[in-house]
C-alpha cells in the first residue's frame, strides 16, 4: 500500500508538467480548433530566452515577465505572420506548417544554443516538501503555479468580456463577426497566450528535464494526451488528464512486468484509447453535435 | 439536446472534397511519365537508381495514406507502424524460412491488411485529433514492441536483421540495383492501377461519401463501419507492400527506422503532393526524399531550419500541393487548345 501511495504521489508530480503543459494545448485548441505541433519548441526557444537572460545577470523574476512578454509578442507575430496566410488553406496544410515551424525552432535554437544539457534554476527551491522524499518544494510549486493557472484561465473565459469574444470566435466563427467579434486578432491573441503559457510551462520544466533544443519534444506529447484525456475544450479537464497520465504511467512501470521506460508511454497512450472508445470527447469535454 | 452541447454546423472539413475524376491523370500524361520512369535508369549512376526506387517506395506509402486520408477522410499518423509490419514480414520470411522475395511481398500485404483491419475497429469511435492520437500511439508502440524480448528471436531486437539483395533473374544483363527498380516499378504499377479502379468503384464512392458527410452516407446506406475499417485495411495493406519493397531495396530492418519520424514524413509528403490526388503521392515522396538533402547541402548546421523554411514556402506556394499545379497546367492547356 505504501508502495501505492509513493508511487501515485510521485505520478502527481510528473503530472504537474504535463498539466501545465497540456493547458497551453487546450489554449490553442480553444483559438484554433486544432493542435499545433510547434507548441512544444515555442515553449523551449522562450525557455532558452529567459536562460539567456539570466546569464546576463537579470534576476529570476524579471527574467520571468520578460519572457512571458517575448512570448506573448512571438506568439501573436507567428501568427500574423507565418499562419495568417494560411487561413485559406485546407486544414491538413496549417498542420504541415505547425512541423515546418517545430523543424525551424529546433533547429535554430540547437545552432544558438547548442545541444549540451544546461541547468536550470528554479524559484522554490529543491528539497523535500513537507519532509516527503517523493515531492520536491520545486515540484510544490509547480503544481500550484498550474493550479493558479488554472484558476486565472476559468476567470478570463467565464468572467472577461474578451474571453467571452475568444470562445465566441472559436465556437462559431460566423455569428461572432456578425456581432462585431474581430475573429482573426482572437485568434493572434489565443495564439499569444498559448505562447506565453507554454513559456511559463517551459521555465517550470526546465528545472526538472534540464534545458536542451529537444527537452520538450515529450513533454508535448503528454501534454496532447492529457489534453485529449481531459478533453480539449476544458482547462480543467487538461490538469485533471495531466495528473492521471502521471499517475498512469508510474503505476503502469510499477505493477506491470517486463514494461521499461520506452513502453511507458504506449501503454499510457493505449489507456487514454481505451477510455476515449467509451468517451469520444474526452473525460470533461463537451460533446459536439454535428448538423447534416 | 442538453445545454451541455453544442451544435456544428459542418462549414469547413478537415479533409476537402475531391471528385473522383481529378484524382488521377489524364491516359496521356500517365504513359508519358511511365515511359520516362521506363527508359531513365539507362542513362544514370546506380546510385541515382537506388534514391529513385526509394522515391517509388516512399510513393506507394504517400499513396496509401492518400487513400485513407483523400479517399474516406480519415487521418492517420501511424503508417509507420504498418510499414514496419511489412518490412519486418518480409525480413523474416527471407531470412528464416529461405521464401523468394516476390512471394513475401503479398504475403506482407496480407498480413498488413488483417492488422490495419483489426486497428479500424477500435478506432471506428475516433475522428480528427482522437484518430491522430490514437494512430500516433501506435506509431511510438512499434518500434518498442519489435525490440520485446520473446520477439528477438524472430526480429533481431535492436540489431535488426540484414536482407539479402535479389539478383536480376533469367540471367538478365542488369545489376541489382537496376533489376530492383524494375521490380518496384511493376509492382507500384499494378498498385496504382488497382487503386485508381478502386476509387472508382463502388468502395471507392462509399469511401468518398464517408469522407465528404458521415452521417449522409449512411442516410444513403452506406455501411460507414465496413468501408472505414476497410479504407484502414487497404491503406495498411499497400503501406505494409512498400515497407516490404524497402526491406529489401535498403537490405536492412532495425526498430529505429520506422519511428514516427518516417510517419511524420509520409504525412508531409501527402500534403505536398495534394491530399486526394494520387500521383501527386510520388510528387510528395520526391520531396521527402530530396528535400532533406538538399536542405543539408545549403547548410549543415542549419538544416532543420533550412527544410522548414522551404516547407513553408511550397505550401504557400502552393497550399494545395502538387495537385494545384497539375490543375494550373490543364486550365493552360485547354486555354490553349481553345485558341
Amino acid at each position: 500500500m505504501e508502495l501505492f501511495t509513493n508511487q501515485v504521489l510521485a505520478g502527481i508530480a510528473t503530472g504537474a508538467i504535463y498539466a501545465c503543459m497540456a493547458l497551453a494545448v487546450v489554449m490553442i485548441y480553444q483559438a484554433i480548433d486544432h493542435l499545433n505541433f510547434a507548441q512544444g519548441e515555442m515553449a523551449m526557444f522562450s525557455t532558452f530566452i529567459s536562460w539567456q537572460l539570466m546569464q546576463w545577470g537579470v534576476p529570476y523574476w524579471v527574467a520571468f515577465v520578460l519572457t512571458l512578454v517575448f512570448a506573448f509578442i512571438g506568439g501573436i507575430a507567428i501568427e500574423r505572420i507565418l499562419f495568417k496566410p494560411l487561413t485559406k488553406a485546407p486544414i491538413l496544410t496549417n498542420v504541415a506548417g505547425f512541423i515546418a515551424l517545430f523543424s525551424i525552432i529546433n533547429s535554430s535554437a540547437g545552432l544558438i544554443w547548442d545541444f549540451t544539457i544546461k541547468q536550470y534554476p528554479t524559484p522554490f527551491g529543491s528539497s523535500p516538501f513537507l519532509g516527503s522524499q517523493l515531492i520536491s518544494t520545486h515540484q510544490a510549486g509547480m503544481i500550484g503555479v498550474t493550479l493558479l493557472l488554472l484558476v486565472g484561465l476559468f476567470f478570463f473565459f467565464q468572467y472577461t468580456r474578451i474571453g467571452l469574444s475568444m470562445r465566441a470566435a472559436a465556437s462559431l466563427p460566423e455569428s461572432a463577426r456578425l456581432v462585431g467579434i474581430n475573429t482573426s486578432w482572437m485568434i493572434a491573441l489565443g495564439w499569444g497566450m498559448a505562447s506565453a503559457i507554454g513559456a511559463i510551462a517551459g521555465m517550470l520544466i526546465a528545472p526538472v528535464v534540464f534545458l536542451e533544443p529537444n527537452m520538450m519534444v515529450g513533454v508535448l506529447l503528454y501534454g496532447f494526451a492529457a489534453a485529449v484525456l481531459g478533453g480539449l475544450t476544458s482547462p480543467l479537464g487538461a490538469v485533471v488528464g495531466g495528473f492521471l497520465m502521471g499517475v498512469f504511467e508510474n503505476l503502469v512501470g510499477t505493477y506491470i512486468p517486463g514494461v521499461g521506460n520506452e513502453l511507458k508511454l504506449p501503454i499510457a497512450l493505449a489507456l487514454i484509447i481505451s477510455v476515449l472508445v467509451v468517451k469520444p470527447a474526452g473525460l470533461f469535454g463537451r460533446q459536439i453535435v454535428k448538423r447534416v | 439536446m442538453s445545454a451541455a452541447e453544442e451544435v456544428v454546423t459542418e462549414g469547413h472539413q478537415a479533409v476537402e472534397a475531391v471528385p473522383k475524376r481529378a484524382m488521377t491523370l489524364g491516359t496521356g500524361t500517365s504513359l508519358v511519365v511511365l515511359a520516362a520512369l521506363i527508359i531513365m535508369p539507362l542513362f544514370v549512376k546506380n546510385f541515382i537508381i537506388f534514391q529513385m526506387t526509394m522515391l517509388l517506395i516512399y510513393g506507394l506509402a504517400v499513396l496509401a495514406l492518400n487513400i485513407l486520408t483523400g479517399g474516406s477522410g480519415q487521418f492517420s499518423l501511424g503508417q509507420s507502424a504498418f510499414y514496419a509490419v511489412g518490412a519486418y514480414t518480409t525480413a523474416v520470411l527471407m531470412e528464416y524460412f529461405n521464401v523468394n522475395y516476390a512471394l513475401t511481398l503479398p504475403i506482407a500485404g496480407v498480413v498488413c491488411f488483417g492488422f490495419g483491419f483489426l486497428f479500424g475497429q477500435p478506432a471506428l469511435r475516433l475522428s480528427g485529433v482522437y484518430l491522430a492520437l490514437a494512430t500516433f500511439a501506435l506509431a511510438t508502440a512499434m518500434p518498442q514492441l519489435l525490440k520485446l524480448n520473446f520477439l528477438e528471436h524472430w526480429t533481431g531486437g535492436v540489431q535488426g536483421l540484414v536482407v539479402t539483395k535479389p539478383d536480376a533473374p533469367f540471367g538478365l544483363p542488369m545489376s541489382q540495383d537496376m533489376w530492383l527498380y524494375y521490380f518496384s516499378l511493376a509492382v507500384v504499377l499494378a498498385i496504382y492501377i488497382f487503386s485508381v479502379n478502386l476509387l472508382r468503384s463502388r468502395s471507392g464512392r462509399a469511401f468518398m461519401a464517408i469522407r465528404d458527410n458521415e452521417i449522409a452516407a449512411s442516410a444513403m446506406g452506406v455501411d460507414v463501419a465496413l468501408y472505414k475499417t476497410l479504407a484502414f485495411g487497404v491503406s495498411a495493406a499497400i503501406t505494409g507492400i512498400a515497407g516490404s519493397l524497402g526491406a529489401i531495396a535498403v537490405q536492412f530492418v532495425a526498430p529505429d527506422s520506422y519511428t514516427i519520424t518516417l510517419a511524420i514524413s509520409l504525412f508531409l509528403g501527402m500534403v505536398v503532393g495534394g491530399v486526394g490526388w494520387l500521383p501527386g503521392s510520388f510528387v510528395g515522396a520526391a520531396f521527402i526524399i530530396f528535400v532533406p538533402n538538399m536542405a543539408e547541402g545549403i547548410s549543415k548546421g542549419l538544416s532543420g531550419a533550412v527544410f522548414g523554411v522551404l516547407l513553408f514556402l511550397v505550401i504557400y506556394l502552393v497550399p494545395h500541393g502538387a495537385r494545384q499545379i497539375a490543375i494550373l497546367g490543364q486550365q493552360i492547356v485547354g486555354r490553349l487548345r481553345k485558341n
